[in-house]
């Protein structure tokens, strides 16, 4: 009824191709971005800054980045938290260092520092496959946090070798820091996700995208047909790399504040973003969004109810949550082993035909 | 979205309870995870004495005391969201008993106001007030704890440790790497040879750093452990037969759960501490016939008169009376957070006060002041005894070395000054 496309002409080829042909799901994406740019920045508090919102607008960057070297180029990588943590690394010592050139830059650049990294630790994908890859970036992952732990210059030789940021500003309002108001996070991270978001799908899209996807597919038969997978698997990896590192640099700079590189981006920070990639749906832009809500904020929502609604002590509930959010990743991977992305699109054709069944 | 709108629910829920006069002491603990066995028994001590404090004496100066747990698993991503959870509770101090939490708080709490108290952890150059005004940690630091050690190896060596071989095996993460410039100094004071082996989170694995021991036989360990890695290094300790004596660890690894699972051969392991051992002293009583018997305790109950459990009623008793002097300053029994500060920074402990609370001689007597708020950083050595399972103390409670670490604190807190643009403060 309220959902369908009868009605919807198309007259051009770049009506046909847009990202939302549906009118329907068109106006709730603008509605949905109005209400991300325009409402929330003025109701947002502390609490839902940083207990919610801000680390989920985080992970979907990294989800994002994640997916689009796994869902859709197939390269499987266990080395997400490393490439954070160069993000991370690499803003801070630009931050230190270039005290004087904005924020902003600082991160899209550390996103640049974090592809190159990322591109050299790709160059394996061309000779081995599947686990055996994941092997390789395992080992970039040990690698990565064992040099940031090791090699004092990274972290300005502090005694601790804790990284702290400093407080910046974009256009005269606080972004990192101790003073930030949780608005101002909120917006810098949705920038980034916005612009994020939009590269990934239209990078996807086009021929990047295309030949990614027939690396995934089959690689022999995409090299017979003339894609070069040199060129096509290292550039998965360094596009991934970039939004990794963006996701690691904010998390750093303007969500935790201050970082310990075992500890913020260890293993487990890897297989959370992997999670999130394959729970959200492996290929697809919008499975990202939905994977890193489900990761991050269901926690949350647990700890809330079980804590705060029933009373239960914290240890107890701790542990449910575990058992609660470890059953219904293993529900999910067997009702629906291709994620939520699936699950949404198996409810859109529902709607589509909805009230008829047929 | 769904998830969105009953978070949003939820919260506005909780958000619309209706605040009642209280005081709000929020714990920021771990009962699950590598460190657990370190977070329950703190968690459960500090829980327990304002239990006793509300059934005893109805509360601090008449209003209750409520403890406002959140686990935050040792991470600082969850403590982030425990901090801001429960500040806008009426949040007086934060304990976060972890130094990587700390120092994300250490900005966060000196902007909110909201004073925060790291007893023996954190960041050791907070004792200096000037810089860091909402942070304190007294009665003891990590660079006191270091110095104390020295000290107790100067003691046995009739004062002369030139040329011995000591290794410090820690935990690789800011907490494990605070005691490394302090003793790198005394190293330089005292001559001996200092190397340092690095465990990595969360410590089971142990084998190489313990073959190097072996290899290099260092006449003296030291170590700054936490959690599961404390159990596994004295093994492996036992396991390379190196002398339990000349073994010390760190106020956080020297509690039961440390030495029982090596059994025997653990007797003779030492390790640092700030506070008494034991469970001798009158508050247990009260605790017993207050708490236990009344079914009130915190957790399963069976941590009273450990060591970490009374680490955590040492904090809470240090935050009451905090309490108690900030209601005497501001008149008011309900205060807040602000008042919360003064109180801390004007406390002074004595021991006729300790005597009164039942806990003789539990602690250091010591005065806080604005410019220190480390406190005396003064120590004493205890020793585990298997047999007996228990741990007793085999020194007095002594000085740190102040000429080297007071140099070290205010150079690492003016660069944190310099870093974070603070004017340190007047205080005279």
């Amino acid at each position: 009824m309220l959902y369908r496309e009868a009605g919807d002409f198309k007259t051009s080829y770049a009506e046909d191709n847009q990202t939302f042909p549906i009118k329907f799901d068109r106006y709730a994406y603008y509605l949905l971005l109005v209400a991300a740019f325009g409402v929330v920045p003025f109701f947002i508090n502390d609490y839902w800054a940083n207990a919610v919102l801000v680390p989920f607008l985080i992970y979907a960057i990294a989800t994002i980045g994640l997916n689009i070297l796994i869902g859709y180029c197939g390269q499987l990588s266990l080395g997400t938290g490393g490439f954070m943590a160069v993000g991370a690394f690499a803003s801070y010592k630009l931050m230190t260092a270039f005290p004087e050139v904005s924020i902003i830059v600082h991160i899209l650049l550390a996103g640049g520092i974090t592809a190159l990294v990322g591109m050299a630790f790709g160059l394996p994908s061309l000779r081995i496959k599947g686990f055996y890859l994941a092997v390789a970036t395992l080992a970039a992952q040990f690698f990565l946090v064992w040099l940031f732990n090791r090699v004092p210059w990274f972290y300005n030789y502090s005694a601790s070798g804790q990284i702290s940021a400093p407080e910046r500003s974009v256009f005269g309002i606080n972004v990192t820091g101790p003073n930030v108001d949780a608005w101002a996070q909120y917006m810098v991270c949705l920038v980034f996700v916005f612009a994020s978001a939009w590269l990934a799908r239209n990078l996807t899209r086009g021929t990047m995208g295309r030949s990614w996807m027939a690396i995934r597919d089959m690689d022999i038969a995409a090299e017979i047909i003339g894609v070069n997978p040199l060129k096509a698997k290292l550039t998965a990896f360094a596009v991934s790399s970039f939004f990794i590192g963006i996701a690691g640099a904010l998390l750093f700079t303007v969500y935790l504040g201050a970082a310990e590189v075992g500890e913020a981006f260890g293993i487990q920070k890897s297989f959370l973003v992997l999670f999130m990639v394959i729970i959200g749906g492996l290929g697809s832009i919008f499975g990202s969004f939905a994977g890193a809500a489900f990761m991050v904020l269901l926690p949350v929502l647990l700890k809330n109810v079980l804590v705060g609604g029933m009373n239960w002590p914290t240890d107890v509930a701790a542990h449910f949550q575990f058992v609660i959010v470890g059953a219904l990743i293993i529900a999910f991977l067997i009702l629906e082993p291709h994620g939520l992305a699936q699950l949404w699109r198996v409810a859109k054709e529902k709607l589509r035909l909805w009230p008829f069944p047929h | 979205m769904k998830l969105k709108l009953a978070t949003l629910a939820l919260s506005a829920l909780m958000a619309a309870a209706p605040a009642m006069a209280e005081l709000v002491y929020p714990s920021l603990s771990y009962r699950t995870g590598p460190y657990a066995a370190g977070g329950i028994p703190f968690a459960d001590g500090y829980a327990d004495y304002f239990t006793l404090l509300n059934e005893r004496d109805g509360g601090i100066g008449g209003v209750k005391a409520k403890v406002l747990e959140c686990e935050t698993g040792y991470s600082t991503e969850k403590g982030v969201e425990c901090y801001e959870s429960t500040k806008g509770e009426g949040a007086l101090v934060y304990q976060p008993l972890s130094t990587g939490i700390t120092y994300q708080l250490i900005p966060k709490v000196t902007a909110d106001g909201i004073p925060m108290h790291t007893m023996g952890y954190g960041r050791t150059s907070a004792a200096n007030g000037k810089v860091f005004s909402n942070v304190f940690n007294y009665p003891a630091n990590y660079w006191n704890g270091a110095s104390l050690a020295i000290n107790h190896l100067l003691d046995i060596n009739g004062g002369d440790i030139k040329g011995k071989k000591v290794a410090l095996v820690y935990h690789n993460s800011a907490y494990g790497k605070e005691p490394i410039r302090t003793l790198e100094e005394l190293a330089k004071k005292h001559g001996f040879e200092l190397s340092l082996l690095a465990v990595d989170h969360p410590g089971q694995e142990q084998k190489s750093q313990w073959l190097q021991i072996r290899r290099e036989k260092p006449d003296y360990v030291l170590m700054w452990g936490w959690g599961v890695m404390n159990q596994v290094a004295i093994q492996e300790a036992v396991n390379i037969r190196f002398p339990m004596e000349n073994f010390i660890g760190i106020w956080w690894s020297g509690s039961e759960n440390d030495v029982l699972p090596a059994g025997d051969a653990a007797n003779g392991y030492k390790a640092v501490t700030f506070h008494n051992v034991g469970n001798d002293f009158p508050v247990f009583d009260d605790i017993q016939k207050y708490v236990v018997d009344t079914g009130k305790a915190a957790g399963a109950g069976d941590q009273i008169g450990t060591v970490l459990y009374n680490r955590g009623l040492y904090a809470a008793m240090l935050a009451a009376e905090a309490t108690r002097k900030a209601q005497e300053l501001s008149g008011n029994a309900q205060i807040t957070a602000a008042d919360m500060r003064n109180g801390m920074e004007a406390l002074e402990i004595t021991e006729e006060r300790m005597t009164e609370l039942g806990m003789p001689g539990f602690g250091p007597s010591f005065k806080v002041s604005c410019a220190n708020h480390g406190g005396p950083g003064t120590g004493a050595i205890q020793q585990w005894d298997a047999a007996a399972k228990e741990w007793k103390l085999i020194s007095d409670f002594g000085p740190s070395d102040m000429e080297v670490i007071q140099p070290l604190i205010d150079e690492d807190s003016m660069a944190y000054a310099k870093e974070n643009n603070i004017t340190p403060r007047d205080c005279n």
